[in-house]
């Protein structure tokens, strides 16, 4: 699927949009940084309720196009500037990190 | 009376402390020094500016390890209680000193001073013997006590040097607050020295190598990741393939937040040539106390708030080993640590480089 085709899927809204266009094969749901550098897989979207710049780092290192930010969690100004300077996509939603994942999920053909 | 400090001994009362007894011998470290040696007591030496509970780390190590011995001055001039006045004038004149030892077999018996002479010949007694005049009060150091002790008596008292006896209550030099001064400043350079060589530029050489070095502040989460990403970014230019940049990236990444959240800050190396990347992450402190631990997956020692961060959840480390084909973890409690990961190119990138080079 498409960055671009989030918003289909899952109710809320684009605060950076990214590369619209860029593909998303897999998706990764977790909180800890350090697990998500470990082992998500690159192409894939961030599923978390980690809201600050550090989050963006590590998408932009391990390779990912999008973050979407779980329980409706604020974006901070410093993650917004950053996500938009490394051209990655930045979704925020009220849903839970299991309802958003399921969704990507279903919308990935996983389920 | 002599009052050896032992050391658990209570320190006797003020009054009881002679303050007049005094001795003064060149220290052999200010020779070295190439100073001029000078008569202390005219010049008024001021105490130590040193305390022995909350001066830096490695000074205290400093005062704890050194011992009287290493410090005091063994070459002294002395007299017998037989000596007449007289003669330990001369002596203290020739020798440019205000006060002698008195000792026989080789035990300490007393101190005598300028002022002991003076009074001498106000009394016109110039031809009396030593031990008429000597002070017989005095406070003396044991030669293994740890300068920390000499440290704290120069604070407590206003004495500028005490006699140092051996295990036999022999006399065995003096020490002055300036041979401690000294032996400090010189034994501080060789441990600064032994830093800089401990912690100076690798000595693997590249050809054809880029090189960075990025400075990291303890808690800096505004500016974290900085140099991962400007890493990423350099590999980019030089199109390596993404899995083993994403490595590399990792490598970096766990680093620099290793420095961020536990470190007192440090710095960032990386080094890279058309085999291999060095990513080497350098700290001052505080250290690891269990490198073994450290290198377990889910331990930890990072606090409630930086796990809330989604940091130290004990993942860094080995991350770090897995994504590495070499990886070293060296760290001490007090002195820092020091973390190098290597990670070769693939054979057909290390053409790619060579390619791209050759375009630049």
């Amino acid at each position: 699927m498409k960055v671009q085709a989030i918003q289909d899927c899952i109710t809320g809204e684009f605060k950076t949009q990214g590369d619209p266009a860029a593909e998303i094969q897999n998706a990764y749901t977790s909180d800890l940084l350090s697990d998500v550098m470990g082992n998500a897989p690159a192409d894939s979207v961030l599923i978390t309720v980690q809201g600050h710049k550090n989050t963006v780092a590590v998408a932009n290192l391990v390779g990912m196009p999008a973050i979407i930010l779980c329980n409706g969690r604020s974006v901070p100004q410093d993650m917004q500037e950053s996500a938009e300077q490394e051209e990655i996509a930045l979704y925020t939603t009220n849903l839970d990190q299991f309802t958003a994942s399921y969704k990507i999920a279903h919308a990935l053909g996983k389920i | 009376m002599l009052q050896i400090f032992q050391r658990h001994l209570s320190i006797p009362l003020r009054d009881e402390v002679y303050r007049n007894s005094r001795s003064i011998s060149r220290s052999k470290w200010t020779e070295r020094l190439h100073l001029q040696p000078k008569n202390i007591y005219t010049t008024g030496m001021q105490s130590i500016p040193i305390n022995t509970y909350d001066s830096p780390t490695a000074v205290l190590e400093l005062i704890y390890k050194l011992k009287v011995k290493d410090v005091m001055t063994s070459d002294i001039h002395t007299s017998t209680p037989s000596t007449t006045m007289g003669q330990v004038r001369t002596i203290l004149k020739a020798n440019s000193i205000t006060g002698l030892p008195v000792i026989e077999n080789k035990q300490i018996l007393g101190i005598v001073s300028m002022e002991d002479v003076l009074q001498a010949l106000d009394a016109g007694r110039i031809d009396a013997p030593v031990e008429q005049y000597m002070s017989k009060k005095l406070i003396v150091l044991e030669e293994d006590m740890p300068i920390f002790f000499a440290i704290s008596y120069f604070g407590r008292y206003s004495y500028r040097r005490f006699p140092v006896i051996n295990k036999a209550n022999e006399l065995v030099g003096i020490v002055t607050s300036r041979d401690i001064t000294t032996k400090l400043l010189l034994e501080a350079n060789r441990e600064i020295e032994r830093l800089e060589d401990e912690t100076g530029t690798p000595q693997e050489v590249y050809t054809g190598q880029i090189e960075r070095w990025f400075t990291v502040q303890s808690y800096d989460f505004e500016n974290a990741g900085f140099a991962s990403t400007e890493i990423k970014k350099i590999l980019k230019g030089r199109s390596i393939n993404s899995q083993t940049a994403r490595r590399i990236a990792i490598s970096a990444y766990e680093l620099e937040m290793n420095l961020v959240v536990h470190s007192k800050g440090g710095s960032i190396h990386f080094l890279m040539d058309d085999s291999r990347v060095l990513v080497q992450a350098d700290d001052t402190g505080p250290g690891i106390e269990d490198v073994e631990a450290a290198l377990t997956e889910g331990y930890t020692t990072a606090t409630e708030w930086i796990r809330s961060l989604g940091f130290g959840a004990g993942m860094g480390l080995p991350n770090v080993q897995r994504v590495s084909d070499e990886f070293s973890l060296t760290s001490e409690p007090s002195r820092g640590t020091h973390a190098k990961s290597i990670i070769l190119l693939p054979r057909h990138e290390q053409k790619q480089i060579n390619q791209t080079a050759q375009k630049e």
